[in-house]
C-alpha cells in the first residue's frame, strides 16, 4: 500500500521546501511473539512464556538506557518510531539499543510500526511531531494488546503524564518507569533510574541540598539557533573540546575557522563542557588572554594533584609544555594563543565513567536515598553528583556512573549509578577499570565470530601444499626468536648461505589472512579490536585463541602457513633481490631471546642453527649500523618487567627489561621486512596502502629536552634526526646511566607514530622520523595487530594472488579504519602502562623501599624524579602540600635548579637523589605511592 | 547511514528486492500517434510518439532506415522550485541520447526507410527535492524508457521486443532494486539497465561508480529481474488496452486474432514480437517464430478487413 509522506524542511541554504517521500505500508510485519497464532513466528524474539510485554516511549529509552540494559528488563518491543527518534537525538544510545536488539540472549524485538498497515498513523492537522509520535506509540501498543489478546499483557512505559493519561483513556495499561521498577521489587534497579528532570523539583532539590550553592554557577548555554547564526557569521567557533589529561582546568578546542587551537582556562569558561564534546566557543578579548590564565592557575592549585606514574612513552602522554612559573620566553608567546569560553554545546560526548564515591560520612538511617559525589578515575572528568540507596555498599567500590544533566545552578553535573565493578584496590577490579577506561573490549568472541574459525585440530592440508600460490619451504631451517613464554609466535626467520657467498634471508610471518577473510564477522571483530592488549598478568586477544596460539602461531616442529619475504643479501647486508610469497614452513626451533643469545655466545656450539644465528646477527649488526648512519634514533624507554607469583598473581620482583643482541637482531630483520613490504604495496597501490609514519617533531615539542640539556651544559643539535642521533650519541656523562636518561627525555618529546592511508597525504609526509625510513608499515605481527592483516591483504593483492577487498576502494572508510587503529593502539598502550602502574602500586604496598632517583623536572615546591630501577616517575615535595613553595625555596628557571633561600641546599636537574618510596593512604581506599627524600 | 534496517526494511518500507509502485497508461495524448504515462513511485513521465512520418529536413533522411529522434525535458513544475530551466542543457541532452539509443536498438528501423520517428519524453514529477539536481534527473531515466516503450507500442511501431528499464544499486552491502531519490543520492553504485526481456538482450547499461565484479553481477541480475517485472506489467497494460478496445468494438471473446495470439504467445520460445497498429485503432501484439511467415499470414488473414500498416 502506497502512502505518501510529505513534510516541509529547511534546506542548507535557508530555503523552505516541501519534501514528498514514498512510504509503503506492509502486511508482512510480524509481532515477534512466539505465542502468536496469526503471525509468522520464525523471526520471533520474545520469550514464549512472556506474561508482560513492555513498550517504552522515546524519552524512557533515551534516559533510562542503563536500566533497559539490565537483564531484569526482558520481553521488550522496540518500536521503529522510537528507534528513529532515539537515533536522531543520541546516536550512542541508539547503538546501545541496537546492540540489545541484535543480542540473541536478550528478548528485544523491533517492530516496524511505521510500515505496518494497522499501526501507521497519518499526521493530524495542528498536531506537533512529538504528539504524533506519542500517538503512534499508543496505537502500536493498542494493536499489540488486541493482537495478543489474552496471551500476554502489554504495558506501555512512559514518563510523560499526558501520554500516560491518554493511554489509560484509550484502554492501554501504562505506567511510569519508577512505578514499574518498584513493582519488580528489585531495590538495586532503582539506582539505575534517572531521576525525572522536572524543572521545579530540581530547583527544590538544589535548595535543599546545598543552600550555599543556590546561585548561578555557570552561564546559560546559548540557544541552538543563536549558535548556528553565530557560527555562520564567525562570532563563535566550533570544535571538539579536549581537556588536558594532566590539568583538568585547561582545555583546547581545535577550531577550523581559526586554524589554531583555542585554549579554555577554568571550569567557568568551559561552561559545563566535557572532554570530547563538540562545542561553540567565543573568543575572549585579546587583553584577557593572559590574565585569565593566572586566575585559572590560582584556582587550579588547590585541587591539582600530582600522582606517581610511569614515565610517559611519548609526547602525547606527557603533560603539555606549559610553563606554570611564567618564564620570560613563555610569557611572550602566551598572548598569541587565543583563549576563549564555551557558549554552547553542540553535541555531548557523555558516556559512563569509572571511579569511586568521594568518602563521606555514612548516613544515619540505612536504606534511604543518599546524595554522593562521584570522582572519576579519569581526571579530565569533573565530579558527578549521584543519588543512591545503597551508599554503604558503594563506598569502597569501583563503580561506573553515567551523566544525565548539568544544571547551570549546580557546580557539578548530576548522574546515576550504572554498575559496580568491584572493591577498590582489588587487583581484578582495578584491572577491569583500566580496561574500561581505555575502551578495551574484553567480551568473549561471539558465536558468529567463532563460526569463522577452521575446525580443530587443524593441519596443513594437501590442498594447501598443492596450491600453486603457496611455496613449499618446509625443507628450510626456519626458527623463531621471541620473549620467553610467548605463545602467539607470528614471525620466524631463516638464513642460508648461498654458494656464491651471499645469504638467503627469509622472514616468515604467520599467514593470518588465510583464515581471516575480509568481510567476515571475524574480520569485523578484529578490525574493531585493532590490536591485542598486553597487561602485566593478562592478554586480551584480537583474534580468538585457537588462531593466536595454535593455527597461526609458528610453533616449533609443526607445519604452518606463512607469508614470506625472502631476500638475497651480500655478506655486507646489501639487499640484491627481494621476493614475496605465501609458503608452508616447518620451524625447527622456537627460541627465547635468552636461548638465542646463549647459543650465539657459546663458542663451543657449531651446529647449523647456531651458525645461522651468528650469520644473521652479523648481518643485523651491519644493517643496524647503516640505519643509524642514516639517522635513525636509538631512543630509550624505561620498560619494566615484573616477576609474577604464579599462585597469587602478585608481583614478586620488578626490574628494567633487558635488551639483548638477539632482540636487536630480530628487530632489525622485522624492520627490513616492513620497509620492503611498504615499498612493494605502495608501488602497486599508491592511493590505498596502509603505512605508518612518524612526524618530525617541531622545535616547540623538543623545547623541554633542550631546556634540560642547556641547564646541564649539553648542546643538542635537533636540526635533523641524524644530527639529533649524533648529539645523543655524544652526550656521555660521568655515569653510565646518563646517556640513557637523556634518551628517555628525548623519547618523551616525540609524538607517536601513526597509521595512515597513503592517499590522504603526500609522499614527503610518509617519513618515519624515528627510523629514518622514507616508508614504513607494519607487516610482521598479524596475529596481534590488525594493521598487519590489512597489509597482508595489500601485499597478496600486489602479487596478484588474491583480489583486493572492496574496502580498499573506499577512501573515507580506509581513513576511518586507520584512525580506529591509532585509537586502539594508543588505548592498548595506555592500558599496558596503567596495568604496570597498578602492579607497581601492589608491589610497593608490602615493600617500602629506599632507592636512587634522578631529578627530571623542577617545580616551585619540589621536583619530579625518575626512578631508573622501577621505571617510574613522581613528584617529591620539598614543602608540605597546601603551602605555596614561594617562601623558602627559590627556583632558577635558567639553570633548572631549586635552591633554598639561605643557599644551603640546592637541587638541579638530572642530579641523583636518594628517595624513600612508600604506599600511603591519605584518604581511605585511595592508596598512592609517595616519594620523599631520605 | 543505514539504508536497510536490521529488520530488512528500506527507508520507505520496501524490502531490498522490491520495486516502487508502478503504473502505466496509454493513449493519453490523442493527437500523437502513440502516447503513454508511466509512474515509478513518485516519478511520473509522459511520452508521446509521432511517426513514422516524412522527414522534414531532407538532409537527415536515410534511405535504408528510419530516423529516430528523442527529446527529453523536465517540466518546470516537476521539482520543488520552479526555476526556468534552459532548454537543451547537458544533462537533458545526455538523457535524450540515452533514450534514443536504447529505443533505436529495438525499433525495426530498416522496415521504415526514409521516415522519421519522434519520441518526446517529459518528466511531469521528479522524485526528490531540488531542481537541476543530477540525481533527480538521472533517477528518471528508467521511467522515461518505460514510458517511451509504452508510447511506441501504442503508436504501433514495429519493434523487436519491448524495452524495459529498471535500476538497482548497492548500499549497506545489500543489492537494492529500484533506488528511490534518497538511496540514489547516497553515493553508492547505481546500475541503470535496459533490456529486451524476451530476447534477453541488453540495450542500456549505465553505472557511475565502481563495484567489484562478483557484486556487480548480483546487482545486475537484480536489475534484470526488475526489468522483467516491468515488462510483465507493460504487457499487461497493453493487453488490458486491447481488451478495452475489443469491448468498444463489441468483438470481445470472439476475436480469432486475440486467441491465436494467446496460443502463439505461450507456444513460442524464440520469437520476435511485433507491435502493430491497425487502422481500426487496434493495438495488438503479434508473436511469431523468427522467419515463420506461415503464422503471420494466418494471423493476418484471420482478421477480416484488416490491413496491416506494414507488410512483411
Amino acid at each position: 500500500m502506497l502512502q505518501n509522506k510529505s513534510f516541509v524542511k529547511r534546506t542548507r541554504g535557508g530555503k523552505i521546501t516541501k519534501v514528498v517521500r514514498e512510504h509503503y505500508l506492509r502486511h508482512d510485519i510480524y509481532c515477534g511473539a512466539p505465542v502468536c497464532k496469526v503471525c509468522d513466528t520464525s523471526g520471533a524474539r520474545l520469550s514464549p512464556t512472556a506474561s508482560t510485554i513492555l513498550i517504552f516511549d522515546t524519552n524512557v529509552v533515551l534516559h533510562q538506557i542503563d536500566l533497559i540494559e539490565n537483564p531484569a528488563i526482558e520481553d521488550v518491543v522496540v518500536l521503529s518510531i522510537v528507534l528513529e527518534e532515539v537515533k536522531n537525538r543520541n546516536l550512542s544510545v541508539y547503538n546501545r539499543v541496537r546492540a540489545l536488539c541484535s543480542n540473541s540472549l536478550r528478548k528485544f524485538f523491533v517492530f516496524s510500526n511505521e510500515h505496518h498497515k494497522d499501526t501507521y498513523v497519518t499526521d493530524m492537522s495542528g498536531e506537533s511531531k512529538n504528539d504524533r509520535n506519542d500517538r503512534a506509540i499508543r496505537v502500536a501498543a493498542q494493536w499489540y494488546q488486541s493482537h495478543l489478546a489474552g496471551s500476554a499483557k502489554v504495558l506501555l512505559i512512559t514518563n510523560d503524564k499526558e501520554n500516560k493519561r491518554r493511554a489509560i483513556e484509550e484502554g492501554i495499561s501504562a505506567e511510569t518507569v519508577e512505578s514499574y521498577v518498584r513493582s519488580l521489587s528489585r531495590p538495586d534497579l532503582l539506582d539505575l533510574l534517572v531521576q525525572p528532570a522536572s524543572e521545579d523539583v530540581k530547583m527544590e532539590d538544589v535548595e535543599d541540598l546545598r543552600p550555599s550553592k543556590r546561585k548561578v554557577v555557570y552561564s546559560e548555554h546559548k540557544p541552538m539557533s543563536e549558535i548556528t547564526s553565530g557560527l555562520h557569521c564567525g562570532i563563535y567557533h566550533q570544535g571538539k573540546l579536549r581537556v588536558n589529561r594532566y590539568n583538568p582546568f585547561e582545555a583546547y578546542v581545535g577550531s577550523e575557522s581559526i586554524g589554531d587551537e583555542i585554549i579554555i582556562y577554568g571550569r567557568t569558561n568551559m561552561n559545563r563542557a566535557f572532554d570530547g564534546d563538540i562545542v561553540a566557543v567565543e573568543l575572549l578579548p585579546q587583553d584577557q588572554w593572559h590574565e585569565e590564565k593566572s586566575i585559572a592557575l590560582a584556582d587550579e592549585e588547590d585541587e591539582q594533584e600530582e600522582d606517581v606514574h610511569l614515565v610517559p612513552g611519548s609526547a602525547d602522554d606527557a603533560p603539555r609544555t606549559t610553563a606554570p612559573h611564567g618564564s620570560a620566553g613563555v610569557t611572550e608567546s602566551v598572548p598569541n594563543r587565543p583563549s576563549g569560553r564555551v557558549v554552547g554545546i553542540i553535541k555531548r560526548n557523555w558516556h559512563s565513567y569509572c571511579g569511586s564515591l568521594e568518602p563521606m560520612a555514612k548516613p544515619a538511617g540505612g536504606g534511604g536515598i543518599a546524595h554522593a559525589l562521584f570522582v572519576s578515575k579519569d581526571r579530565r572528568i569533573p565530579k558527578i553528583r549521584i543519588q543512591t540507596r545503597q551508599l554503604e555498599n558503594l563506598l569502597d567500590k569501583r563503580i561506573t556512573v553515567a551523566v544525565d544533566s548539568w544544571d547551570p545552578l549546580s557546580r557539578y553535573p548530576s548522574g546515576h549509578y550504572v554498575r559496580t565493578i568491584g572493591v577498590i584496590g582489588d587487583k581484578d577490579t582495578e584491572t577491569e577499570v583500566v580496561l574500561i577506561e581505555n575502551d578495551i573490549n574484553t567480551r568473549p568472541f561471539s558465536s558468529q565470530v567463532l563460526a569463522c574459525l577452521p575446525l580443530l585440530p587443524w593441519f596443513v592440508s594437501s590442498e594447501d601444499l598443492a596450491n600453486p600460490i603457496r611455496q613449499d619451504l618446509r625443507q628450510l631451517r626456519v626458527f623463531s626468536v621471541d620473549p620467553p613464554g610467548c605463545k602467539d609466535i607470528d614471525d620466524a626467520l631463516h638464513c642460508t648461505a648461498l654458494p656464491n657467498g651471499n645469504y638467503e634471508v627469509g622472514v616468515h610471518i604467520a599467514d593470518v589472512t588465510n583464515f581471516v577473510h575480509s568481510g567476515t564477522p571475524l574480520d569485523d571483530e578484529a578490525s574493531q579490536r585493532g590490536t591485542s592488549v598486553y597487561l602485566v598478568e593478562r592478554r586480551i586477544d584480537m583474534l580468538p585463541k585457537p588462531l593466536t596460539e595454535d593455527i597461526c602461531s609458528l610453533r616449533a616442529d609443526v607445519e604452518r602457513l606463512a607469508f614470506s619475504v625472502i631476500w638475497e643479501m651480500t655478506a655486507e647486508a646489501e639487499i640484491i633481490s627481494a621476493r614475496y610469497t605465501k609458503s608452508v614452513i616447518k620451524s625447527c626451533a622456537a627460541l627465547s631471546y635468552i636461548e638465542a643469545q646463549a647459543r650465539m655466545d657459546d663458542s663451543r656450539l657449531m651446529d647449523p642453527l647456531t651458525t645461522d644465528l651468528r650469520n644473521m646477527n652479523s648481518l643485523a649488526k651491519i644493517m643496524r649500523a647503516r640505519r643509524i648512519e642514516r639517522g635513525a634514533l636509538t631512543l630509550a624507554s624505561a620498560e619494566v618487567k615484573f616477576e609474577i607469583d604464579t599462585e597469587t598473581h602478585d608481583p614478586l620482583d620488578i626490574g628494567m627489561y633487558q635488551i639483548r643482541e638477539a632482540n636487536q637482531m630480530v628487530e632489525e630483520f622485522m624492520l627490513a621486512a616492513n620497509v620492503s613490504v611498504a615499498e612493494k604495496i605502495l608501488k602497486h597501490f599508491p592511493l590505498c596502502s596502509l603505512l605508518r609514519r612518524h612526524p618530525t617533531p617541531t622545535r616547540e615539542m623538543l623545547e623541554p629536552l633542550l631546556r634540560t640539556a642547556a641547564a646541564i651544559g649539553l648542546n643538542l643539535d635537533v636540526s635533523s634526526s641524524k644530527a639529533l642521533a649524533d648529539s645523543l650519541d655524544s652526550a656521555v656523562g660521568d655515569d653510565p646511566y646518563f646517556n640513557k636518561l637523556i634518551r628517555i627525555l628525548a623519547t618523551r618529546c616525540m609524538t607517536q607514530a601513526v597509521y595512515f592511508c597513503s592517499g590522504d597525504l603526500s609522499p614527503p609526509e610518509y617519513l618515519h622520523y624515528g627510523l629514518a625510513a622514507l616508508l614504513y608499515t607494519h607487516f610482521t605481527s598479524p596475529i596481534r595487530r590488525y594493521a598487519d592483516v590489512i597489509v597482508h591483504r595489500l601485499l597478496a593483492a600486489s602479487l596478484g594472488i588474491y583480489k583486493l577487498p572492496t574496502v580498499f576502494q573506499d577512501g573515507p572508510r580506509l581513513t576511518s579504519i586507520a584512525d580506529n587503529l591509532n585509537y586502539r593502539h594508543r588505548n592498548a598502550q595506555m592500558a599496558s602502562r596503567a596495568s604496570v602502574e597498578l602492579h607497581t602500586l601492589i608491589f610497593f604496598k608490602k615493600r617500602p623501599t629506599d632507592t636512587e632517583a634522578r631529578i627530571v623536572r623542577i617545580r616551585s615546591n619540589g621536583f619530579f624524579v625518575f626512578v631508573p630501577k622501577y621505571g617510574i616517575e613522581g613528584p617529591v615535595y620539598l614543602t608540605p602540600r597546601g603551602e605555596k613553595g614561594g617562601g623558602e625555596w627559590y627556583v632558577d628557571e635558567q639553570q633548572q635548579k631549586i635552591r633554598k633561600m639561605d643557599g644551603s641546599i640546592s637541587y638541579s636537574v638530572l642530579q641523583t637523589v636518594f628517595i624513600h618510596m612508600e604506599i600511603v593512604e591519605p584518604q581511605p581506599n585511595r592508596p598512592k605511592l609517595q616519594l620523599s627524600l631520605v | 547511514m543505514e539504508y536497510v534496517s536490521p529488520e530488512g526494511l528500506r527507508l520507505d518500507g520496501r524490502r531490498p528486492m522490491e520495486m516502487r509502485q508502478i503504473r502505466g497508461e496509454i493513449g493519453v495524448v490523442d493527437k500523437a500517434d502513440g502516447s503513454a504515462v508511466f509512474e515509478m513511485g513518485n516519478t511520473k513521465v509522459i511520452a508521446a510518439v509521432y511517426g513514422p512520418r516524412e522527414v522534414p529536413n531532407r538532409s537527415q533522411q536515410m534511405n535504408d532506415r528510419a530516423l529516430v529522434r528523442c527529446e527529453y525535458t523536465m517540466a518546470n513544475f516537476s521539482t520543488g522550485d520552479r526555476m526556468r530551466k534552459p532548454k537543451g542543457d547537458r544533462r537533458s541532452t545526455e538523457i535524450s541520447l540515452v533514450i534514443r539509443q536504447t529505443m533505436e536498438a529495438c525499433i525495426m528501423t530498416h522496415l521504415m526507410p526514409r521516415t522519421q520517428i519522434d519520441i518526446f519524453v517529459q518528466v511531469l514529477q521528479a522524485d526528490g527535492g531540488k531542481s537541476r539536481c543530477l540525481i533527480a534527473a538521472v533517477g528518471t531515466r528508467s521511467a522515461c524508457i518505460n514510458a517511451a516503450t509504452l508510447a511506441l507500442s501504442d503508436a504501433g511501431i514495429p519493434m523487436r521486443d519491448l524495452v524495459t528499464s529498471c535500476s538497482a544499486g548497492y548500499l549497506n552491502s545489500t543489492p537494492l532494486l529500484d533506488l528511490n531519490y534518497v538511496e540514489d543520492s547516497a553515493g553508492g553504485a547505481d546500475v541503470t539497465l535496459g533490456i529486451m526481456p524476451k530476447l534477453d538482450k541488453v540495450t542500456l547499461l549505465q553505472m557511475d561508480a565502481k563495484l567489484p565484479l562478483d557484486i556487480f553481477e548480483n546487482v545486475m541480475q537484480l536489475a534484470i529481474e526488475g526489468c522483467k517485472a516491468v515488462a510483465t506489467y507493460i504487457r499487461q497494460v497493453l493487453l488490458e488496452n486491447t481488451k478495452q478496445l475489443e469491448y468498444r468494438r463489441g468483438t470481445h471473446g470472439q476475436s480469432p486474432a486475440y486467441s491465436a495470439f494467446k496460443v502463439l504467445f505461450s507456444a513460442a520460445r524464440r520469437f520476435i514480437a511485433v507491435l502493430m497498429k491497425f487502422d481500426g485503432g487496434y493495438i495488438m501484439e503479434t508473436v511469431f517464430d523468427e522467419g515463420s511467415r506461415l503464422k503471420i499470414k494466418h494471423i493476418q488473414s484471420s482478421i477480416p478487413n484488416q490491413r496491416a500498416v506494414f507488410r512483411f
